[in-house]
């Protein structure tokens, strides 16, 4: 039999805006560095840190933006409002800022039911209260049937950063340890199930939560934090990727010590996912030096937030950024930037 | 999880690759057949615990990667008109066809979606009735029959907006034909569990004769891999040339018989081009004629769409497993899965992918 030895060689970049542009992979990045970054560059959006952090008459602020369009915006565990206050609240937390004050602004399509606006508005005052946030300003628009869906919102935070923490992507060194406050994947897989009707024995739900009270215990810690974020769009493996090319070191993560609930494993092995590439919205990854580990992870334990807390890797090398993780049976193998949308595999 | 961790327990796995190495005393090379396989050994780095003697060689199995570019047009050109819902499993969108891939359809406007099932693309035909629904139908022996019974489904309540643009693929013919092809340097397979879980393995008993190769059937788990490694290296060793289950927690000899009574009763046997490997007689299954009303082929008039694929990059050798992804001069370079230039790097299950998420040798 004769073969033919050749494949075809498709477009090469997207001239439209795909979904996957909006991911958290390699896509948004490209996005982000290729039109924003190139435009709006400067040396505080260029950190791209959760925040940009300045400094105003000695005291030093973060300050942070955030869009929520989840859907369906009634999950299992939560809600678009209590998100797109707890996103932003952790956003200006893993600055090593105290939140204060934050803006919502509502896209809202005509229809849509006062009650669920009314919900969605007592959850995310009783969220600020739990956060310790005011919300300060606002914004509201309408848009006609058809032209959005449902409710989109939009949330800034101001913080004030504790005094003499500097908390940077770039700062992760070798020698730090890597610690995770719980049970990764629990909002992707909550969003998912709810999105898709996919029903399982136990209901998964979002991890969503306020983690500025944890923040601060970790804080009052230790003056060793090197790094702190919150893995949300992209899972775990896209903030290490991101933490490891901003601070240009290689980081170890141990598959045994990454804290999975059974159901979520089990939805993910039956679609066909990673469950580290699956957003979380009340997870927090903590870099710290090796000799303040344990005085964190004391910490971090006696917050509600914290109590499952552990160490799941180390900055292990300068250089060459790159994320590895021993798996199960021992072997080692590369954990990669995304590229897109996970995609459920066909078998 | 507790059923699955058994199956990933370093303890066996460490047991498992000494056996292995004892076991070995020549040079083998092996093919895992499916891409779930491919996908499983890069992600646990299954290679670094074996011998130096044996090489894994990682065949065709990936059904998004061996779906022809004509076809893929063809999905194209469906998906873009306004009266079609055109639904797919998740990794077909991210597919290249010549020009674009069903993903940049959506963002120009098309409707196209998603689905974990066919048989919810069937709900999405009932109650889209002014729609044109259609499913893209890939896959190998394992999703043909539940794609089969979304047509009986449609078939039975009597839906005139339901359809399958079908495009499914054969397991033994393309052993079949690596084996007999030119270059073939495969002393066994590890044949896929999935596949045998629908239709048994007796029609490997042919295949073992007439090659003379060993054939195991293997799982997906770490530790069904390594056992199905060991036990095809161990038959190679004693030069046996049988069929061997050693995924028995899930594949019976004659496989499920009520599924493959779905296939036989939906599809025929037809001759199918593979992605970057060619014609394969006999390799693919289409929709009967008595279920013409269900195939996208007849109901829309897309022609004779003819691609002519282009010789750059070298899907075909890696998909007959005659080259690794990173002997490939393009891998990790102008071919990445943001870019793919061939399918296998498209899928997660596909060769390349899986070199590039877990490796990328060429680029470290």
């Amino acid at each position: 039999m004769e073969f033919q030895l050749s494949c075809p060689i498709p477009k090469s970049e997207y001239d439209k805006v795909l979904i996957a542009h909006g991911g958290g992979g390699t896509l948004t990045h490209q996005l982000i560095s290729k039109i924003f970054l190139n435009q709006f560059g400067n040396e505080y959006l260029n950190q791209l840190h959760d925040g940009a952090i300045f400094e105003i008459n000695g005291s030093k602020f973060a300050f942070t933006t955030d869009s929520y369009v989840v859907k369906p915006i009634f999950f299992p565990g939560g809600n678009i409002g209590e998100l797109a206050i707890n996103g932003t609240v952790n956003d200006l937390a893993v600055c090593g800022a105290k939140p204060l004050f934050i803006s919502t602004g509502f896209i809202i399509e005509e229809g849509f039911e006062i009650e669920e606006l009314w919900k969605i508005v007592l959850s995310m005052k009783e969220a600020a209260d739990k956060a310790g946030v005011m919300i300060v300003t606002g914004d509201t628009k309408v848009v006609e049937i058809g032209k959005g869906d449902k409710i989109f919102i939009n949330t800034s935070g101001i913080g004030l950063v504790y005094d003499g923490v500097d908390i940077s992507p770039k700062n992760a060194k070798v020698g730090d340890v890597i610690i995770l406050n719980g049970r990764i994947a629990e909002h992707g897989i909550a969003i998912m199930s709810a999105r898709e009707g996919l029903e399982f024995e136990t209901k998964i739900e979002s991890d969503t939560a306020p983690l500025n009270g944890l923040v601060e215990e970790i804080l009052k810690a230790s003056k060793k934090i090197s790094v702190m974020r919150d893995p949300t769009r992209g899972g775990l493996a896209s903030a290490l990727n991101e933490i490891a090319s901003s601070a240009n070191v290689k980081i170890e993560i141990y598959e045994k010590e990454i804290p999975i609930a059974d159901e979520v494993l089990g939805a993910c092995e039956i679609l066909g996912l990673d469950p580290l590439y699956i957003a979380n919205e009340g997870k927090i990854l903590v870099f710290v030096e090796a000799d303040d580990a344990e005085k964190v992870l004391e910490a971090m334990r006696k917050n509600p937030y914290g109590k499952d807390s552990r160490i799941i890797g180390r900055v292990t090398e300068e250089g060459s950024p790159l994320v590895t993780m021993k798996t199960l049976i021992g072997s080692t193998r590369i954990v990669d930037m995304i590229s897109g949308e996970q995609l459920p595999r066909i078998c | 999880m507790k059923y699955l961790s058994e199956f990933r327990d370093p303890e066996a796995a460490r047991i498992l690759a000494n056996k292995i190495r004892e076991v070995t005393k020549h040079n083998w090379k092996i093919m895992e057949i499916c891409g779930g396989q491919t996908h499983s050994i890069l992600k646990y780095s299954i290679d670094e615990l074996l011998p130096e003697q044996i090489t894994l060689i990682h065949g065709p199995g990936c059904p998004v990667c061996v779906t022809p570019l004509e076809m893929i047009d063809k999905a194209i050109e469906i998906a873009s008109r306004p009266d079609v819902i055109f639904t797919s499993f998740g990794d077909m969108l991210r597919v290249p066809g010549s020009k674009l891939d069903l993903l940049s359809v959506k963002a120009n406007g098309g409707d196209v979606r998603m689905v974990y099932s066919p048989l919810d693309a069937v709900k999405i035909a009932q109650s889209n009735p002014d729609k044109k629904v259609v499913f893209f139908a890939v896959g190998f022996e394992t999703t043909a029959p539940a794609n089969g019974m979304s047509v009986l489904r449609a078939k039975e309540l009597g839906l005139k907006n339901y359809s399958i643009l079908c495009s499914h693929v054969l397991v033994p013919p393309a052993i079949e034909a690596l084996m007999s092809g030119f270059n073939s340097n495969i002393n066994g397979f590890l044949a896929a569990g999935h596949v045998c879980t629908v239709m048994g393995y007796e029609e490997y008993f042919p295949l073992v004769e007439k090659y003379k190769i060993p054939i195991v059937v293997t799982g997906f788990e770490p530790i069904d891999i390594l056992q199905g490694i060991l036990k095809c290296v161990t038959l190679l060793e004693e030069g046996k040339n049988v069929v061997e289950n050693e995924y028995s927690r899930a594949v019976r000899r004659e496989g499920n018989i009520a599924a493959k009574e779905i296939i036989r009763k939906v599809f025929e046997v037809t001759d199918r081009k593979w992605r970057g490997i060619g014609l394969i007689p006999k390799s693919g299954l289409k929709l009967r004629d008595e279920f013409a009303d269900f195939d996208a082929e007849k109901i829309f008039d897309i022609g004779d769409l003819k691609v002519d694929e282009p010789e750059i990059c070298i899907a075909g050798e890696v998909l007959q497993g005659l080259k690794v992804p990173t002997e490939c001069p393009a891998f990790g370079k102008e071919c990445t899965p943001e870019n793919p230039l061939g399918a296998p790097m498209v899928s997660s299950e596909g060769a390349c992918a899986a070199y590039f998420h877990y490796k990328k040798t060429k680029t470290n």
